[in-house]
């Protein structure tokens, strides 16, 4: 009995120690990219010219990261990212709040003031989620141009943001449809007019929501690189399509510390975006206790 | 205080008649109370009295103005929500304040208003929560304190009571009877609970299909229902409604039933109008008998024979089933009066029997 016992303890702890070990493995190799694009950043480029790939720098230093920051050269201009990096913060930004903002106001109208074919107008939106960027290319080239915003950042807020609408819209129109009608009904016999309710009543409500919304666009409109480059060009890219240049155009040694340091700043908004907001994320559906 | 008049009101979405010319008028004071089965048209009804729906046809007058075109804040009305529709990222005290904020009401007054109702409410020690830490009566009681604040002219509760669990939805109840002998402010109750309709109104209006059925005050609707249709929806258990006849006997009209061993009842002292005598003399009637109508007949009474198929006791008094005119019967009896198997005679209230045509289902008066 006692042994029998035993030996289906220990064939268990060989099945858990297989499990854990199988996932350690998984995630080691799924990190490895990380950990090269890492290690390569900090180290010296003879260093990496003479040894391993994947070992640890010897020496750490962050010289890759300077220059990749402030003087790699893009094109015929040595500047560095950082002038496109701030291209982007001042696309990415307006494009949240823009996007986010229409969204949901588009959700509220869509669920609690309904108006005839708004289950036709909600269905056309949600197509737009499925409309692949290429399709659209050309139409937008041709409004820019009309705008007079072609290969300027207003140009790139205004693609991201209509772009951004039919995800925004499904987001907060699939929000506001749990919060029960009664609740504007209430406010409308407060006295509260449709902004009025929009804003003390349905957005503080939706904060979870909001925040979803807006990693989901800042994250879609920062790595964006298809309407970077076919929308701007020179100095007015954003900062995915002047990596893509840092990394393709340099001449003589192939700076790899360099383009990981570039690659590394590049990604780094959303990962903070994410880690920063992630915990709000979850406060916010914890405590957004919609329920009347 | 206000007067409410709803004068031919009809209400279509689509080709969807949901209401069919609805006329109520109720006085200052009065509580009337909505009561139909699920999707009559209660809650489209209360709205439209509100102004969160609007009108197809007909008219809604509030002490004699028509607020047909009004938005429900220009209406002077406050109203409570069945899932009580508390703003849930306010307090409550925020709750109770938003609407006097909107209407620009001084902090000082707001303070003073919200302190009054808390106090009324017994929810002065619930202001700072929000509504997720609150009871489902307190949610309820805060509620009442946001439409209370407003002092309308018109309360209007839709199925207010209907989340909360039994015991707590009678004391709630005698809350809000108490509440408006308190105020003494109109109010409109919708409600598909007979007892609720009963115990609060004083006036009710019973509603099937988009048609007000009857309109009167309880206890008319009670004794001396519409129709067979009020008859069964109003009181638990519901009234008796047993195929008969009406016949001329020797001294008046008598009604004659079925026994399911073959003989007939034949009950005597029925109350008809000469006309409806004329009219209906040989024919068959429905009647209509309250449970309460019958009672264990005195040796010599008039009775009719039930042979018990099943007594249930309730505690105050005894249900006793049996069959009579083709249909089970329901009475109400003394505890200890009857036994299952046994024939008991039972005398009937005549004072109390209703008759019904039956074909049209409407009272025969
Ligand atoms: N916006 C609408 N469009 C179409 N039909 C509607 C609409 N609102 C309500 N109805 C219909 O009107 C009828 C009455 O609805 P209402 O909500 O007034 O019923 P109710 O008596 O309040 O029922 P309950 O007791 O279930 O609340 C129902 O048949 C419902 O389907
Ligand atoms: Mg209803």
């Amino acid at each position: 009995m006692a042994s029998e016992y035993g030996s289906a303890a220990r064939s268990r702890m060989i099945g858990r120690a297989f499990i854990y070990g199988s996932l350690v493995l998984l995630a080691a190799l799924y990190l490895m990219p990380l950990w090269v694009m890492i290690t390569t950043s900090l180290k010296s480029l003879d260093e990496i010219y003479g040894g391993s790939f994947i070992g640890l720098p010897q020496a750490v230093t962050f010289e890759a990261w300077g220059k990749a920051w402030s003087q790699a050269c893009i094109g015929t201009a040595c500047t560095g990212l950082k002038p496109y990096f701030i291209n982007s913060l001042m696309m990415v930004v307006p494009a949240v709040l823009l996007s986010t903002g229409i969204g949901a106001l588009n959700g509220y109208v869509l669920t609690k003031w309904r108006f005839r074919g708004a289950n036709l107008v909600f269905g056309l939106i949600l197509f737009g989620c499925f409309l692949p960027f290429q399709a659209v290319l050309l139409p937008m080239a041709q409004v820019l141009g009309k705008l007079g915003l072609s290969g300027t950042i207003p140009g790139l807020v205004l693609v991201h943001t209509v772009y951004g609408i039919c995800f925004t819209t499904l987001f907060f129109r699939n929000y506001f449809v749990t919060i029960p009608d009664e609740l504007t009904k209430a406010a409308q016999i407060d006295g509260a007019g449709f902004f009025r309710i929009f804003f003390s009543i349905m957005l503080p409500a939706a904060l979870p929501i909001m925040v979803v919304s807006c990693i989901w666009q800042f994250t879609q409109i920062w790595n964006d690189f298809l309407f970077g480059v076919s929308f701007t060009a020179g100095e007015s890219s954003p900062v995915t399509v002047a990596l893509n240049n840092v990394v393709n155009v340099t001449m003589g040694r192939k700076q790899y510390n360099v383009d990981m340091a570039a690659a590394m700043i590049a990604a780094l908004p959303t990962l903070v975006v994410y880690v920063v907001a992630g915990r709000y994320f979850v406060r916010g559906l914890t405590a957004g206790a919609v329920k009347g | 205080m206000a007067t409410l008049e709803i004068d031919r009101v009809r209400k279509a979405y689509g080709n969807m008649e949901v209401l069919k010319e609805v006329s109520i008028s109720i006085g200052s004071g009065d509580f009337l109370v909505l009561l139909g089965p699920s999707g009559c048209g209660k809650s489209t009804l209360l709205n439209m009295i509100a102004g969160l729906e609007g009108i197809t046809a007909g008219q809604i007058r509030i002490d004699g103005d028509v607020v047909n075109d009004l938005s429900p804040k220009d209406r002077d009305i406050a109203m409570v929500f069945q899932s009580y529709a508390l703003y849930p990222t306010m307090t409550v005290r925020q709750n109770i304040e938003f609407g006097m904020k909107i209407r620009g009401v001084p902090p000082a007054e707001r303070d003073k208003a919200t302190r009054e109702a808390a106090e009324l409410l017994q929810m002065a020690h619930l202001l700072d929560r929000r509504p997720s830490q609150l009871s489902g009566g307190q949610r309820q009681r805060v509620a009442m304190g946001r439409a209370l604040v407003r002092h309308p002219k018109l309360f209007l509760f839709d199925e207010p009571l209907s989340n909360l669990d039994a015991k707590l939805r009678v004391d709630m109840r005698t809350e809000i009877k108490r509440l408006h002998q308190r105020l003494g402010t109109t109010i409109v109750y919708v409600t598909h609970d007979q007892i609720e309709a009963m115990t609060l109104a004083t006036r009710v209006a019973v509603m099937k299909d988009g048609i007000v059925q009857h309109l009167d005050e309880p206890q008319v609707v009670y004794d001396r229902p519409a129709n067979v249709y009020v008859a069964r929806f109003v009181g638990s258990p519901a009234m008796n409604i047993i195929p008969g006849r009406l016949i001329e006997g020797a001294a008046g009209p008598e009604l004659e039933m079925d026994q399911p061993d073959g003989g007939k009842s034949r009950i005597s002292g029925v109350a008809v109008s000469e006309d409806a005598r004329r009219q209906y003399a040989g024919k068959p009637v429905l009647v209509g008998i309250r449970p309460e109508g019958f009672s264990v007949a005195e040796p010599g009474q008039q009775a009719v024979q039930a042979a018990i198929e099943v007594v249930e006791p309730t505690g105050p008094d005894t249900l006793a089933m049996f069959t009579l005119g083709g249909v089970e019967v329901i009475a109400r009896l003394a505890p200890r009066t009857a036994h299952a198997g046994q024939t008991a005679r039972l005398a009937v209230e005549m004072a109390k029997v209703v008759l019904f045509d039956p074909q049209t289902e409407i009272r025969i008066d």
